[in-house]
């Protein structure tokens, strides 16, 4: 595998790409985050790991506001997410705000979610086109540009269904990637491919993080976070149990509960 | 990279053979059955003087006929593209977080749906009756443009009005279920690239909820061809009421409801046909090869092979995954 040496982290100085201060999200009564804080910084790849149900996903739909907190404060680049702070009152933002911000958050999704209807290269050019209004030829040149970075310009022409799992999460990566984020969510990107086909997309997320890329990756590839992670959070029940360096916490874990599912995991 | 090289031929493999196919007898026995049945039905059709087969063909392409069925086609396209349209914007209403939308357009769906399309055409016909004038003005203020309701709404256009907007409600209906059954996901990463509303909606979310919209339609839309025939009860000259008119002075019923008949027949089949393929447009992307025409599948009959199978061609980003 290729080799890591990654700058070390001096650019990271200044805001925090994404705050969070004890945000909470429930669905009726079921609380699913009772209060996380935490920091991910420029350039950072940012790990979340912990049991299903733990409120990872969640936590990481909150940032782009696919769903709504209930309490705290969530930014994202110094800008709250989903509200409006006015003297010391909240305002929710409208549609359209919240779509002009989530133009800089690119996600990829545990099913991959591509466009069935549209190929490969309409898949990634459909949103600069649609939403930044460039013209068509030069988002399919730049298109074409991503699915060579990804390793797919012969699958240019082929619909979603034509590709295997990992082809598809390597498209729907270059379609994030299109729209040209700051920040990257990963949904567990690996979970739903057969395990031959985790290295390529793995391999591809690697690159990301190596131009330097502020990545949060829920996952549970627990080779990955070691590797190429600078930071790893360890979630169960809804709150942040134990975060550190992904080396340190991994091998040496602290809490109790983390040793727990990191027996199962490992 | 080693997930490529998993497909590669297999030298010294036994050659492809072949089987002989399963037997069939119980077709052959029942084809038999099925032509004599025919036979007889056929006999009896022609040979049965009360058919009157020559004024059948007499009238078939009677100028007044053919009138009545240019304006049966305009009827069914106008009606069905205003069922369609209004269908749209309905059933997009009615799944909006507005309430006002959503009830408004429950209420339209609720009305037009609950009543006989017949009973509202009657009434298009005599809005008349109701609101002798129609005007445009200040509610409850003064009117600056007002029209004679029947100069305004001819036999046509209430015949229009009638079919398309209980069309609409119906439609709707099948819109509606077909935004539904398209996944979750697709909108959520539609938004998540930073697509409005509205955009995810005529770009992601209608083009795919159309295959599940189309087939619905195409039947609503040989339904809707049929029902054209009941306008003839206010008095529109569509191809039934043409039929109508020439029996109700010769008195040949039988022959002209036949020549009627025929011409709804062969209507209907080429709308089936043109449904199929539309249909077939609509599934790419969701199956890895389109099944073959029913032309391609006649072909390879004559061939005497089975009509191409599916699998041969495309799906090359799965050899790995290897084949049977």
């Amino acid at each position: 595998m290729t080799d890591l040496s990654k700058a070390p982290q001096d650019a990271v100085l200044g805001e925090p790409m994404v705050k969070a201060e004890g945000v909470r999200k429930s669905y009726g009564l079921v609380e699913v985050l009772k209060g996380i804080d935490l920091e991910v910084k420029p350039r950072e790849v940012f790990c979340l790991i912990g049991p299903s149900g733990s409120g990872k996903s969640t936590f990481l739909r909150c940032i782009n506001h696919l769903e709504k907190i209930n309490g705290g404060l969530l930014s994202v680049d110094g800008e709250l997410v989903g509200y409006r702070r006015k003297g010391d009152k909240l305002y929710e933002l409208r549609d359209r705000e919240v779509a002009l911000k989530r133009r800089d958050i690119g996600m990829v999704f545990q099913r991959f979610n591509l466009f069935p209807h549209m190929t490969a290269l309409e898949n990634i050019t459909e949103a600069p086109v649609q939403v930044k209004g460039e013209s068509k030829a030069a988002a399919r040149e730049r298109g074409m540009a991503l699915l060579e970075r990804v390793g797919l310009s012969d699958k240019a022409k082929n619909y979603p269904s034509q590709l295997s799992g990992g082809q598809q999460q390597r498209v729907a990566i270059a379609r994030a990637l299109a729209m040209k984020p700051k920040l990257m969510l990963f949904d567990e990107p690996t979970s739903a491919l057969d395990p031959e086909l985790v290295g390529e997309v793995l391999d591809v997320m690697r690159g990301l993080a190596e131009e330097g890329m502020t990545m949060i990756v829920v996952t549970h590839e627990m080779g990955f976070a070691r590797e190429v992670g600078d930071a790893l959070v360890f979630m169960d029940g809804g709150v942040v149990v134990e975060s550190g360096n992904p080396r340190e916490v991994l091998t040496d874990p602290q809490h109790e509960r983390t040793r727990a599912f990191l027996s199962k995991v490992l | 990279m080693n997930h490529s090289d998993q497909g590669k031929a297999h030298p010294g493999r036994p050659e492809t053979f072949k089987a002989v196919p399963v037997r069939h007898p119980g077709r052959w026995a029942g084809a038999v059955v099925v032509a004599v049945l025919a036979a007889m039905l056929l006999h009896a059709l022609i040979f049965n003087p009360a058919f009157q087969w020559d004024v059948v063909n007499t009238y078939l392409f009677d100028s007044s006929i053919l009138h009545g069925l240019g304006v049966t086609l305009e009827l069914t396209a106008l009606s069905m593209i205003m069922g369609v349209a209004g269908g749209i914007i309905l059933a997009v209403m009615r799944l909006s977080p507005n309430p006002l939308l959503s009830g408004t357009a429950w209420f339209y769906i609720w009305v037009f749906r609950g009543t006989p399309v017949l009973v509202q055409l009657v009434f298009w016909n005599f809005m008349g009756a109701l609101w002798p004038r129609l005007s445009i003005g200040i509610p409850f203020g003064p009117e600056f443009w007002s029209e004679s309701t029947n100069t305004l709404i001819p036999v046509f256009t209430a015949a229009l009005l009638g079919l398309g907007l209980n069309e609409a409600a119906y439609m709707a209906e099948i819109v509606r279920g077909g935004i539904q059954s398209v996944d979750e996901g697709q909108t959520e990463a539609s938004h998540a690239l930073g697509m409005s509303r509205f955009a995810t909606m005529r770009r992601i979310v209608l083009p795919q909820a159309m295959r599940v919209i189309i087939p619905p339609t195409g039947n609503e839309t040989i339904s809707m061809l049929k029902t054209t025939s009941l306008v003839s009860v206010i008095a529109l000259e569509e191809l039934f009421r043409a039929g109508q008119n020439i029996y109700s002075r010769t008195f040949q019923t039988i022959p002209l409801l036949i020549t009627v008949s025929l011409w709804y027949l062969f209507l209907t089949s080429v709308l089936t046909i043109g449904q199929y393929y539309v249909e077939r447009y609509y599934a790419r992307g969701t199956t890895r090869t389109l099944p073959p025409t029913p032309l391609q599948r006649l072909r390879g009959l004559f061939r005497g092979k089975p009509a191409p199978k599916a699998d041969h061609d495309v799906v090359p980003g799965l050899e790995g995954g290897g084949h049977a």
